[in-house]
């Protein structure tokens, strides 16, 4: 979906502000926020796609006029109660009304540095072969899923070139939306700027991004 | 949007909801404060971009590392000891005479964390997700890095669970510096690619 996430190209967000000495958070709720989020996801409800879904689904004011973290925590709660661990009751009386369901998966701290240590590898084993090889041509998919997807608006429909083959990951669109993993080919597609901006492209620039394989047709 | 402190109305009632979804989430048994501190502290203290300058400083004095790094960057990485979240999957994207690479994600904030840490808010933010695969000269001009047009300008757009990490070229002046000495000169923005390596002192 190209919901307000889907930044790549769009004007009127102004100049990028880098903070001089910019520390690593700006607020106290900020480190609870990240801590939450990654305590949260150890419960085993969603992955990484579908947080990303929960996130890129707000609304557009929401989504614009939030920071960061902020994005992270209305997101993590619309998680939390569709999956029936937190009640709008519980959030209006700030108290827990009735036992969490999956406590027996809550992070304990002693295992925090293994779990970050060993982080989620998306890649997975499948024996079907890859349909691209690099440097063929390819051309990105025009499909507008109505869904998670990670195919950037700006380059839906463009041509480019095959740079990299990662090997097969979890595919996103699926595995969003608790369609299981579904491991696809991933690719590194390199696209000239001019191909994505004619004209307007500034000299001499490109862009690479990766792709999944139901991305790509041959072009 | 996140460029610039929000006002203090929003932090207080950002702390209030956190602190009351902290607290309903405890009280259920399914989260850990202590596991909290334990993740703030990780990212406070321990993983940040001196990992990502350590890797670049090694690249730069040791040909075979480097050969490793460009082959497999995730297993080179790693051989460092720095595994884990937000760095799954690995590659390293090198900076030449007429090659400059810089990174960002459109989609949402993706960023190596065992290499860089956190992302900086304007990595996360609006303008710098919108405009760098646009106009990334212009960008990175606005970050006081002017590029000739001679020099190709590859945007990596993070779009899947692959985190790119860029190798500044090693400055000038360098010869016979310790690895510790060059991972000094190495800034974060120089391996996202909005800046590059500092020079020595003279």
């Amino acid at each position: 979906m190209m919901g307000p996430h889907d930044l790549g190209g769009r004007a009127g967000f102004g100049p990028v502000l880098p903070e001089e000495d910019e520390p690593i958070f700006h607020a106290d709720w900020e480190k609870r926020a990240l801590g939450l989020t990654l305590c949260c996801g150890a419960l085993g409800y969603w992955g990484i796609d579908a947080s990303r879904h929960a996130r890129e689904s707000l609304h557009p004011v929401t989504y614009y006029g939030s920071s960061y973290y902020a994005i992270w925590i209305t997101a993590l709660t619309a998680l939390l109660i569709r999956h029936g661990e937190v009640s709008e009751a519980e959030l209006a009386s700030g108290k827990a009304l009735a036992p969490g369901k999956r406590s027996d998966s809550k992070m304990q701290a002693a295992a925090v540095a293994d779990v970050l240590a060993k982080g989620a590898p998306a890649d997975r084993d499948i024996t079907a072969p890859a349909a691209f090889a690099m440097g063929d041509r390819v051309r990105l998919s025009k499909l507008s899923p109505r869904g998670h997807t990670r195919l950037p608006g700006y380059a839906r429909g463009k041509i480019g070139v095959v740079t990299k083959v990662h090997g097969t990951h979890v595919f996103p669109d699926a595995a969003a939306h608790g369609q299981g993993e579904q491991p696809t080919w991933l690719y590194t597609i390199s696209i000239a700027g001019t191909e994505l901006w004619g004209a307007t492209a500034e000299p001499c620039t490109t862009v690479r991004l990766d792709a999944w394989e139901r991305y790509l047709e041959p072009a | 949007m996140h460029d610039h402190p929000h006002h203090g109305s929003e932090l207080d009632e950002m702390t209030a909801r956190v602190k009351a979804l902290e607290t309903i989430l405890t009280e259920k048994g399914l989260i850990d404060p202590a596991a909290i501190d334990e993740i703030v502290e990780t990212y406070e203290t321990k993983v940040g971009p001196r990992n990502g300058a350590a890797v670049v400083a090694r690249a730069w004095v040791d040909p075979d590392f480097c050969a490793a790094l460009k082959e497999d960057a995730t297993a080179a990485i790693a051989s460092m000891g720095f595994t884990g979240r937000q760095g799954e999957h690995m590659q390293a994207v090198f900076n030449g005479k007429t090659q400059h690479n810089v990174v960002v994600c459109t989609l949402c904030s993706c960023y190596p964390w065992t290499v860089l840490g956190l992302p900086p808010v304007w990595y996360k933010s609006p303008p710098y997700r919108s405009r760098v695969v646009l106009e990334p000269r212009k960008v990175l001009s606005e970050f006081g890095l002017t590029l000739g047009d001679d020099v190709e300008v590859t945007v990596w757009d993070s779009t899947a669970e692959v985190r790119y990490l860029v190798i500044p070229e090693r400055p000038a002046g360098t010869d016979g510096f310790d690895s510790a000495a060059l991972a000094d000169l190495v800034t974060r923005d120089s391996m996202i690619g909005t800046g590059l390596a500092l020079e020595p002192a003279p």
